[in-house]
């Protein structure tokens, strides 16, 4: 009688090996930060939701108001924002497209980066793909790390890309951040609000998070694509799955 | 309408005699032992992907730009200006993942059956000649989009073969054209990604298939069906336990297809990046050779065979043991036919001891693999404590592992060799069917 029980065991053992498999696949995944990038401590989750888009259309008129002057959006195109962001041509060149550019053009700062590299050390990166390469909560903890530093030659610091050579545009919505650093080292324990500025905190997080989620939507507009069709595709996929399912079942009736 | 197919038929026939014969013994009259399970669905699956790796690359080629200047920015162009660009591409690189996941599926089948016993054995090497090829194919496919990690990438994966005693610098120059990999070497890798390996692959496919056809499919009892009594309800002469694969298998695999595809739309269309597993981060940043990525490790799939190359120790003042090591893991898979020699094939009458082995080969497969992401690097330290010296742990972990690897090869060896093996009774005829 040892035959029937190996065999329910070895078929439990198939049975289990692939969900197994799935499902450790699928820990793994999970317990995976969605990127890594250079910097210290935790990061702040941004709670990005491209699918909000208010919130997107808040993001992009920060972007034009703050960071347009320095950083371009070379893989974006103005009529692709109005498309996307629900915003009619006029509201695009009014009030978000401050360089002159023609409403099919992408989005390209006025700065040079002849001039930037003089200025700052380093010519201000392309943002189209900044989400992507860092992860939404990477910005967005980047964006409220920024602090005082005297010993910048620049004015600040900050604490997820140290040294950065950016100098703070959102300073008067934040206020001024100051170290508060460890006793007898350099070392930033904390950043303390010395000046507050125009928003309140929960309304300077709620802004920064407006502004990364409009920047993961640049990394990636196709997303909006995607979630629009996903659910159909696997709604008739399983409709699909359900008839292959009862045809094979049909045809194997005479099999024993 | 159904006259006018069957005198187009009759036009063919006459003409190409050979084409419906050809059909039958293929499809209606290619007798596939009834009991296949769950495992049996991957050898048509790796076949979708493939069409489906084929049919999507040819529209990707019409807007990619094989340049050093233009590669990156046409990727970009692909996935915000061409009509249905994004979904093309999704399911390519998708689909370049899952063709792993389905062929290391299928392999462990292979293995856990004994299909790759005799009279199998040229369908085993042939797959393993697919599998060589798929790992080229990937590996310049990666490289493609010239994304920083595709070059640093592609500047570790080549420079293994510097390690070559005497002609390795060399080598490493003629396979790049360069001394970095750059405009030349992404143009050649576009020739090989694009035609040249795609062909090969074609090629093997269809003689794997024909070999499986010439001496019929293994199952999951390990069962030589054609051994057993003849006589079904088609065809006086063919196995009892045969049944015609169109149209019982062709339905069947429908069914697989389906679930496939619903895994492969979720992950299309809600999870495209995978966690930063199937697209990684690091390459949406542009290939610079001046700035060298965090870490640098290959794709998912390739990561338990450079786990190996990293564990094995420089000797002898050459580090090419590690990439001999490395190969060595895919040339024992090549030759197991030959080191697992045991009469029984399929695990559910083998001895204990082969299933002992087989649990820890798979359990250092996988462990090889996170290892090889760098996983061991995040989680040790949370599970261990955050003071410990990572990589004295990481070589102590992965060199056990590396041998539980090569270890499963010697002890099948050993175990089936000289007989230690003790198995349980083979039954006569297939046991099960769903
Ligand atoms: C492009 C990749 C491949 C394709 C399209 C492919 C296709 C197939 C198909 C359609 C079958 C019959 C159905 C089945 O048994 O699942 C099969 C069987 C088989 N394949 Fe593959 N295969 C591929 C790669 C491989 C690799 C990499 C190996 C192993 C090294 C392999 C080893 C086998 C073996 C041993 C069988 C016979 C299985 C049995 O009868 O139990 N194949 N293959």
């Amino acid at each position: 009688m040892t035959k029937p029980t190996l065999l329910t065991m070895s078929r439990l053992l198939m049975k289990r090996l692939l969900p197994a498999f799935v499902l450790a696949v699928g820990l793994l995944v999970a317990g995976q930060p969605a990127a890594r990038a250079e910097g210290e401590g935790q990061l702040m989750a941004s709670g990005a939701n491209v699918r909000d888009q208010a919130s997107l259309q808040r993001g992009a008129r920060l972007f034009f108001n703050y960071c347009v002057g320095c950083h371009s959006l070379k893989y974006m195109r103005y009529s692709r924002i109005a498309d996307d962001l629900g915003l009619t041509e006029q509201q695009v060149m009014q009030d978000l497209n401050f360089t002159g550019a023609k409403f099919q053009e992408p989005v390209i700062s006025h700065m040079p980066p002849e001039d930037a590299t003089k200025w700052f050390g380093k010519a201000p990166p392309d943002l189209s793909l900044e989400v992507s390469a860092k992860g939404a909560d990477w910005v967005y903890t980047y964006l409220n790390t920024f602090y005082l530093d005297p010993k910048s030659p620049i004015g600040w610091n900050n604490t997820t890309l140290p040294n950065a050579a950016m100098p703070f545009p959102l300073w008067e919505l934040q206020g001024e951040q100051v170290a508060v650093t460890k006793p007898g080292s350099d070392a930033v324990e904390k950043l303390d609000l010395a000046h507050p500025g125009k928003l309140t905190p929960a309304q300077y997080q709620q802004a920064t998070r407006d502004l990364v989620n409009f920047l993961t939507y640049v990394s990636e507009p196709a997303a909006m694509q995607r979630h629009r069709y996903g659910v159909w595709v696997l709604l008739f996929l399983a409709l699909f799955t359900m008839l292959a399912y009862l045809l094979k079942k049909e045809y194997w009736k005479d099999v024993h | 309408m159904a006259n006018v197919f069957a005198r187009i038929g009759d036009w063919v026939n006459e003409r190409t005699p050979g084409l419906a014969p050809m059909y039958r013994k293929h499809m209606t009259e290619y007798y596939a032992p009834k009991n296949f399970n769950l495992w049996y669905y991957f050898g048509s699956l790796a076949m979708l992907v493939l069409v489906n790796q084929i049919v999507t690359g040819i529209f990707l080629t019409m807007n990619y730009d094989p340049s050093a200047s233009g590669a990156f920015d046409s990727v970009q162009y692909i996935m915000r200006d061409v009509e249905w660009g994004w979904l093309i591409r999704y399911m390519h690189t998708t689909g370049a993942s899952l063709f792993f996941v389905v062929v290391f599926l299928h392999m462990f089948r292979g293995i856990m059956y004994g299909s790759f016993k005799k009279p199998r054995e040229l369908v085993w090497l042939l797959g393993m000649l697919i599998f060589l090829a798929l790992m080229a194919e990937a590996f310049m496919g990666y490289v493609l989009p010239w994304g920083n990690m595709s070059f640093w990438g592609a500047k570790v994966i080549v420079s293994l073969f510097g390690t070559i005693p005497k002609i390795g610098p060399a080598l490493q120059e003629w396979i790049m054209g360069d001394f970095l990999p750059a405009d030349a070497t992404l143009n050649r890798f576009f020739a090989l990604h694009v035609i040249a390996l795609p062909i090969v692959l074609l090629l093997l496919v269809v003689l794997h298939l024909a070999a499986l056809h010439e001496v019929g499919s293994n199952n999951p009892d390990g069962v030589e069906i054609k051994k057993g009594p003849k006589g079904n309800r088609w065809d006086a002469l063919k196995p009892a336990d045969g049944i015609p694969f169109h149209p019982y298998y062709t339905v069947k695999d429908l069914v697989g297809v389906g679930f496939f595809l619903l895994i492969a739309a979720f992950i299309i269309f809600f999870a495209p990046t995978f966690g930063g597993w199937f697209l990684e981060h690091d390459n949406s940043i542009a290939a610079n050779n001046l700035v060298t990525p965090a870490q640098i490790k290959p794709v998912w799939y390739f990561t338990a065979f450079y786990a190996i190359v990293r564990m094995v120790p420089s000797a002898f003042g050459t580090a090419v043991w590690g990439v001999l090591g490395m190969f060595g893991s895919i040339a024992l898979l090549f030759a197991l036919p030959w080191i697992d020699v045991g009469p029984v094939k399929s695990i559910r009458y083998r001895g204990t001891g082969y299933k002992v082995a087989l649990t820890i080969f798979v359990i250092a497969f996988f462990c090889l693999m996170a290892l090889g992401m760098d996983l061991t690097d995040e989680y040790f330290p949370r599970i261990f404590g955050a003071g410990i010296d990572i990589t004295l742990w990481d070589n102590v972990f992965g060199r056990i592992m590396t041998v539980a690897y090569f270890g499963f090869f010697v002890f099948l060896w050993l175990y089936t060799h000289l007989g230690w093996e003790k198995t349980k009774p083979v039954p006569d005829r297939v046991t099960t069917h769903d």
